[in-house]
């Protein structure tokens, strides 16, 4: 099993009445709620929180991208990522991911992710997404119906780019340059392991199963409600005859925190988990899903509830999200038997492990997920014994990695 | 009006045919009631209208080929060719103002007479278009109706905003149209069209409603001042879906 400490990054000062008084928490989020003063500290405390993890026996640590965002700070998630290169030595560093149909061109993904694969000694893992509607429509401006075509031959750039040795003309619709040749490359060959979080297209199925990257689901929705998306995922990775069905196809993420019992973790927590699913959730249903984004099959199978003014103000109670599954909360051995239900009732080798939730303090954080990593991780290290050979999916670091070096203090003699 | 099919170089392609008199192809707007034919019968009664629809509206196939606003022009003069007609007289509402406009702005010597309805097309910074892609089925009477309650009393035949069946046949209607709309209109519908309207040699008529909430009625002395010598028709107590508060007095405009 592989463990990845995951942090969304929200932003903790939401008011209480959020909700109430605004239009969204994403694409039109109201500027004057951000202190860049504030998030100077923001910041550095969630940097360290992914460092911590690090050292504490997670296999990776994880960031994504996010755009006019308040539950998520990290417009450039490669800039978060070479921060933590330096501070951390042996962790996975994941960027699930850089979304590559917005860059221009994207062979700046290409170059991005092979430095940060150089700076780090091979520890990338390499995150594909389309990007959600909100993020690559609404607020970086691509055309909904062209979404997937321009993500298409953004990734054949990026794979290419990656791995010919000669410079090559590309002539896309979408991107034409006549000399690729990325300056510098990655370590890891052919090219770092791909993550592609997908939210159910058959489409994306087909894609991750044909190119050998791992499918990872993202929801805020909990284990018990993906079942059914990635059930779906294995059904067509045996239609189509896939090699194997190792685990590690798949990953899965989930709000997790961990107390020393039951009620503890309520009472540490609960606050917390209410902020980020009554506060941060609060998008505006019409940046969810711009006409053309998605597939017509996906929107007749949709819940359409959300299209109507009442929708906007429903609770989420605690004991709600612990039932259904959108949390994972409890003692160590609660928290156990709730991660193996998720990891083998999803059949997913890779967790992303949501642990800085909503706006939970650096040092409860720290306690939730130092329990996780002593507590739960070592007794759900080893399943899927039969795959621990399997390394398609994730990094290979050099075994000899440089550190940070320790800087003089005195005039250097040359 | 039949509904009938004409085959085009890329697909083919389902259109409106009635009346007789002057040859007038109509192209419909972005979104809502191109199914209703009230406004293409009245069109019927003084000209012999075409009403092709875009692919990816009604019956006509979507093509994964069309990409820009070239695309969507050349492909409508293709329907044109098509069905055979010189030199005809081009209308069109609001998306299809735009495809008309760049039409004539292309060819100018093949089009008689031009007639734009509330056209989409050009920006104007101090005017911003709402985002229409963004706005939930409870929210578009508001920016397309003079009266709301009535404009969205005729979105929803027989039902309302809050019937789970209207809303989601509403979002497959609008993932497939508005999906096909957004290769010229997103996120800004705008693609460049002012640096041509020069080109247009057709007499021109620009009608408006004067409560135009979507595409205000000051963008009709915009399109006016860039194409010398149009008409610029107002019609009071109407809004953007003007052809079908004021059928009449549109009509009667492009007459």
């Amino acid at each position: 099993m592989r463990f990845t400490w995951f942090n969304l990054m929200p932003w903790p000062y939401l008011p209480n009445d959020f909700r109430q008084k605004n239009h969204s928490v994403w694409v039109d989020i109201d500027s004057r709620l951000f202190d860049p003063v504030k998030a100077h500290e923001v910041y550095n405390n969630y940097m360290d929180l992914l460092e911590y993890a690090g050292k504490l026996g997670f296999d990776g640590i994880g960031v994504n991208e996010h755009h006019q965002n308040a539950y998520g700070l990290m417009p450039s998630p490669n800039i978060i990522a070479a921060g933590l290169a330096r501070r951390t030595d042996d962790v996975a560093l994941v960027v699930l991911g850089a979304s590559i149909a917005l860059y221009n061109p994207p062979v700046r993904v290409a170059e991005e992710f092979a430095m940060l694969d150089c700076i780090s000694g091979g520890r990338l893992v390499a995150g594909f997404p389309v990007g959600t509607s909100m993020d690559t429509n609404y607020c970086y401006g691509t055309i909904p119906g062209l979404t997937r075509d321009k993500y298409r031959e953004a990734h054949e750039l990026i794979i290419r780019a990656w791995q010919e040795p000669e410079p090559f003309a590309f002539n896309g619709r979408y991107t034409k340059l006549r000399y690729v040749n990325i300056w510098p490359r990655p370590i890891q060959k052919p090219h770092p392991p791909v993550h592609v979080p997908g939210g159910g297209s058959v489409e994306t199925f087909d894609f991750c199963i044909d190119n050998t990257y791992t499918y990872s689901y993202l929801s805020f929705g909990g284990y018990i409600r993906g079942k059914q998306l990635m059930d779906s995922y294995w059904d067509r990775v045996a239609e189509r005859n896939a090699p194997d069905t190792s685990p590690y196809r798949a990953g899965f993420a989930q709000f997790v925190c961990v107390a020393d019992t039951d009620a503890e973790a309520e009472r540490l927590y609960a606050s917390h988990v209410g902020y980020f699913y009554n506060r941060c959730l609060h998008v505006y249903p019409g940046f969810a899903d711009a006409p053309g984004y998605r597939t017509i099959k996906t929107i007749q199978k949709g819940v359409l509830s959300q299209y109507t003014p009442q929708s906007l103000f429903e609770e989420h109670p605690w004991q709600q999200l612990v039932d259904n599954g959108h949390v994972i909360a409890g003692s160590p051995e609660t928290v156990r038997q709730r991660m193996e239900d998720l990891i083998k009732g999803l059949r997913v080798g890779h967790v992303y492990c949501l642990m800085q939730i909503g706006d939970m303090p650096k040092d409860k954080c720290m306690n939730s997920t130092r329990l996780f990593a002593e507590k739960v991780i070592p007794q759900l290290r080893h399943l899927f014994p039969e795959y621990a050979d399997d390394g398609r999916f994730w990094s290979k670091p050099l075994e000899n990695r440089v550190a940070p070096a320790s800087l003089p203090t005195a005039a250097v003699e040359v | 009006m039949e509904l009938k099919t004409v085959r085009t170089h890329r697909v083919p392609v389902r259109y409106f045919e009635g009346g007789s008199g002057e040859p007038l192809v109509f192209l419909h707007g972005a979104g809502r009631l191109n199914e209703d034919r009230t406004f293409l019968e009245a069109l019927a009664a003084k000209f012999h209208v075409y009403a092709p629809l875009i692919p990816g509206y009604g019956d006509s196939e979507e093509h994964p080929e069309l990409y820009d606003m070239l695309d969507f022009t050349l492909h409508t003069w293709d329907v044109v060719d098509a069905l055979g007609l010189k030199k005809p007289m081009l209308a069109g509402f609001s998306m299809g103002g735009m495809i008309a406009a760049e039409m004539a702005a292309i060819a100018p010597h093949d089009v008689s007479r031009l007639a734009l309805i509330a056209p989409a097309g050009l920006w104007i910074p101090d005017h911003p278009i709402p985002d229409i892609f963004s706005l939930l089925p409870y929210e578009f009477p508001h920016y397309l109706f003079y009266d709301e309650e009535a404009g969205a009393k005729l979105m929803t035949p027989g039902g309302d905003m809050s019937d789970p069946k209207f809303i989601q046949a509403f979002l497959v209607q609008n993932a497939r149209e508005l999906g096909a709309a957004s290769k010229i209109l997103f996120p800004i519908p705008e693609r460049g069209l002012s640096t041509r309207l020069y080109r247009i040699k057709a007499p021109v008529t620009l009608i408006w409603g004067a409560c135009d909430r979507l595409i205000p009625a000051v963008y009709g002395h915009a399109f006016q001042r860039a194409i010398p010598g149009s008409r610029l028709v107002v019609i009071q107590e109407a809004a953007h879906m003007v052809p079908f508060e004021k059928t009449a007095e549109v009509v009667e405009a492009l007459s």
